[in-house]
């Protein structure tokens, strides 16, 4: 696989001009991720109405690989249930790491499999997970909080 | 005569295909390449000498002591300390740091002292002081950079006053290549009795360094970035200094006499080098040195010199390159950022053609913010690169541009 496959035209894209680049005031999910080996950084908020992401944003600093996939994971949680944003965000990981291959035939995962050349490039797949994390975490948290309150 | 066509001949990984490309290694200041001579020099160690250092009384042992103190030897002539006692063996420059922080902080820090550093430090500059001044109530005080990454010393009679009670600075940046006035720094704090500790990580490889004339109190460097093995590095510190302070690590080969209650430490150099130190390393070190004294200081720096300017000329006829730290003098490296492409991007992309460089914070976070970016490019050079490495890493930057020029 050639470098300039890695950055193909859906990945540049996304890269300059992403998609829910944005803050969110007193979003209910928000975390920060943070990749220690180059210093970028991302922020992810959204809110959830009735159970499922109904506004999602994310504002950072990070390569083309990092922000593109970011921008198109917002694009895809939008309408998603909790449940459904974690096993997708599962589906993701599987999937950039090599152990089960993007799908072919998903509209869903069409845009996504741009990302399947990072499998490749095996120090690039923290900057492609990041935004992926962090969202999962920011989950994580607000089940916590929804859990104490009961 | 110099040579570096030659000189590439000692390098066996500079042989290397990466990618099926030649490697073009431009990250010297990460770590050097090693010449075929340490790494021989290793191995005959390891095939013939092997034994534990200052413990056995037989051959093998008196071979082993005897290797590791020629190094010791070698090392002291290196930067003209003039007491062998005086020369530590660390795991690397951020060891002797600590080493330093913890044992002569320790002992002389109180609450209400300052220390000084620059903002330009390494993480390993930075760190070891931050904690043991939040422990003994003691502060941190910077100086600070002008707008071409040089110290701004305008204000260093307030910056150095009667509460700092030590001084530690970078000779010459990693990040931005500064060359530090350290001479000038040393002197302003010796008039206040302050202590200095120089980290010339970055410029014992490529300049002489010569304690006595500088007249530091410590000094600290890498074996690795000079040519030697990882896992060695080395303290200086002036005998007194040393002598004074208390041990850094406890353990086996720096005592005289262990009771179950108490124990008493041997002499310097070895109160600082607890447990058994890495023997091969210092030896891999003392031949490094020995490459170095070979090829000549003056033949490196005028290499050096050669290979920044060709580099400067070449990356600023770049269009769309923004280039870090001072425009006229500096280290044998340089920084610098392409126009909307994250480092991370061009390196794996110049990656591809087998060319190497860093990109990242270059743990030195505090100057990525400095200059208001996530991270930066660096091409590093050393004595094994020629201007041909440098015209790949052009050609390599050029791909990387019509790369992102798609999908505008």
């Amino acid at each position: 696989m050639a470098v300039s496959d890695l950055y193909s035209e859906i990945i540049l894209e996304h890269y300059k001009e992403p998609h829910n680049v944005g803050e969110l005031d007193c979003p209910e999910v928000f975390a920060k991720g943070y990749n220690e080996s180059c210093g970028d950084d991302i922020k992810i908020y959204a809110q959830i109405k009735d159970g499922k992401v109904e506004e999602i944003k994310f504002k950072g600093k990070g390569c083309a690989i990092s922000q593109s996939s970011a921008s198109m994971m917002t694009d895809i949680m939008y309408g998603k249930t909790i449940d459904e944003a974690k096993e997708f965000i599962k589906q993701f990981k599987m999937k950039i790491t090599g152990e089960e291959d993007f799908p072919s035939d998903s509209d869903e995962w069409f845009e996504l499999s741009a990302l399947k050349g990072v499998i490749k490039f095996p120090v690039r797949v923290k900057c492609a997970s990041l935004s992926w994390h962090t969202l999962l975490q920011g989950i994580k948290e607000f089940e916590n909080k929804n859990e104490q309150k009961r | 005569m110099f040579d570096p066509i030659k000189i590439r001949e000692d390098f066996p990984i500079l042989k290397r295909l990466i990618k099926n490309n030649p490697l073009v290694y431009l990250d010297s200041a990460a770590t050097t390449q090693k010449p075929l001579h340490v790494i021989e020099a290793i191995e005959k160690y390891y095939r013939n000498n092997n034994a534990n250092v200052h413990r056995g009384a037989y051959t093998l042992s008196e071979e082993a002591t005897s290797l590791y103190e020629e190094a010791r030897l070698k090392t002291a002539g290196f930067i003209n300390s003039e007491m062998t006692e005086s020369i530590i063996f660390t795991r690397n420059a951020t060891e002797g740091i600590n080493l330093v922080a913890n044992s002569w902080g320790r002992a002389n820090l109180k609450e209400g002292d300052e220390v000084l550093l620059t903002q330009m430090e390494h993480h390993s500059n930075l760190i070891p002081w931050q904690l043991i001044t939040k422990e003994k109530g003691a502060k941190l005080k910077f100086i600070p950079l002008t707008p071409d990454g040089k110290l701004d010393l305008t204000n260093i009679h307030k910056l150095l006053n009667e509460k700092t009670k030590f001084v530690s600075v970078v000779h010459i940046s990693n990040s931005l290549g500064t060359i530090n006035p350290v001479e000038e720094i040393i002197t302003l704090a010796h008039r206040l009795n302050i202590p200095v500790l120089l980290d010339a990580s970055q410029s014992v490889p490529h300049r002489p360094v010569d304690v006595q004339s500088l007249d530091c109190d410590f000094l600290v460097f890498s074996g690795h970035k000079m040519l030697g093995p990882t896992g060695i590095g080395v303290l200086y510190g002036k005998y007194n200094l040393l002598d004074n302070m208390p041990p850094f690590m406890g353990g086996g080969e720096m005592i005289n006499e262990v009771q179950l209650e108490w124990s008493d430490f041997r002499n310097l150099p070895w109160k600082y080098e607890a447990g058994t130190p890495h023997i091969a390393g210092a030896i891999g070190l003392g031949v490094a040195i020995d490459y170095l004294k070979n090829i000549g200081f003056e033949n490196i720096q005028q290499h050096d010199k050669e290979l920044v300017s060709y580099a400067m000329e070449v990356l600023t006829n770049l269009d769309g390159i923004e280039i870090y730290g001072p425009k006229d003098t500096r280290g044998s490296l340089v920084a610098f950022n392409l126009k909307g492409v994250h480092p991370h991007d061009v390196s794996t992309i110049l990656d591809e053609d087998g060319i190497a460089i860093r990109a990242g914070h270059h743990c030195t976070q505090p100057i990525m913010r400095w200059l208001d970016v996530a991270a930066t490019v660096r091409a590093s050079f050393y004595l094994y690169n020629t201007k041909s490495d440098i015209d790949k890493l052009a050609t390599g930057l050029k791909k990387v541009k019509e790369i992102f020029k798609r999908g505008s």
